[in-house]
């Protein structure tokens, strides 16, 4: 049985389904990350000194540049396939897979350093909200990284069979992948440099 | 949202612009970082550029300067939850639990039972 609406547009939306459903998912994930900057704020705002200069930021810039550059390989990797170019898509969805593991490398760095020192998320409020903020953060990145890896590979070959379905979802990884960088783009200033 | 392939082609250029502007924001932030303001005025430069980084990436590469008005209406809805989210931390300024009601009033009347 075909699925309706996977590639053509439903006429009361004027979207695919999948389009809706990943944007009602990253909804959804707006508020649980709300959920915790609103934690952060009243934690933050209740305590009576706040630590600064607790955390590495050169390695937290180094890890934002990396992120950032994530997402613009991540946009490419799409445009590439729009313009039929599957060279180009699978460099640079390569590139972004790899840059999301040298993310991820400099954060289990950052992670043993702070376990080194003794600094587990029961040592201060601030370890133990910078862990969870940044632990949830890590765990989206590994999960992006989980869907880049199947369209890299086993998920691949529908390009051959479907491929305005396949760039669709190359689409849904990108705008997931987009949103896990917009979070990062809040995290580093908010833990790293205030 | 460009679907049309030389319409993404004109695309690249931009997609590479924002790029280069998130760097720069970042460098950026990091800058004033290092300049020590007061606390108050730090926080508001760091989220007026993150914000302003933030909306580059979902404006452009989530290509939310041209979408469909029920992603519209659904990130509306969601940017409403999310202020109210935001508020939540306010109403801890007005929170009592925990603490006594009329603590002056029950110190007096404590006093006055002691007198007599």
């Amino acid at each position: 049985m075909d699925i309706p609406y996977i590639v053509e547009e439903r006429p009361d939306t004027g979207l695919a389904n999948g389009k809706l459903g990943i944007w009602l998912f990253l909804a959804s994930e707006v508020m649980l990350f709300g959920a915790l900057f609103s934690t952060y704020i009243i934690l933050r705002t209740g305590s009576v000194e706040w630590p600064h200069g607790e955390l590495n930021v050169w390695l937290g810039m180094f890890n934002t540049f990396v992120l950032i550059g994530s997402s613009v390989t991540m946009v490419m990797a799409w445009a590439s396939l729009k313009m039929h170019d599957w060279a180009k898509h699978r460099l640079f969805l390569t590139l972004t897979l790899l840059l999301s593991a040298v993310f991820l490398v400099v954060k289990y760095f950052e992670y043993a350093d702070h376990f080194a020192r003794g600094e587990y998320p029961s040592h201060s409020t601030f370890v133990a909200i910078y862990f969870t903020l940044t632990g949830l953060h890590g765990l989206h990145i590994l999960g992006g990284m989980a869907v880049m890896g199947y369209l890299l590979g086993p998920g691949a070959k529908m390009y051959k069979t479907h491929p305005e379905q396949f760039t669709n979802r190359i689409e849904y990884t990108g705008l997931y992948w987009h949103f896990v960088d917009l979070v990062w783009i809040f995290l580093f200033p908010v833990l790293y440099l205030l | 949202m460009h679907s049309d392939p030389a319409e993404v082609k004109k695309s690249v250029r931009t997609y590479l612009m924002v790029g280069a502007a998130l760097y720069v924001g970042t460098v950026i932030t990091v800058a004033v970082n290092q300049v020590h303001l007061a606390v108050p005025l730090a926080i508001t430069v760091a989220l007026i550029v993150a914000t302003a980084k933030g909306s580059l990436v979902a404006g452009v590469f989530m290509h939310l300067n041209h979408e469909k008005k029920w992603i519209y209406g659904s990130l509306i809805l969601t940017a409403v939850f999310f202020m109210v989210l935001m508020a939540v931390p306010i109403l801890t300024v007005g929170d009592t639990i925990g603490t006594p009601i009329h603590h002056e009033m029950s110190g007096a009347a404590h006093a006055g039972a002691e007198a007599h």
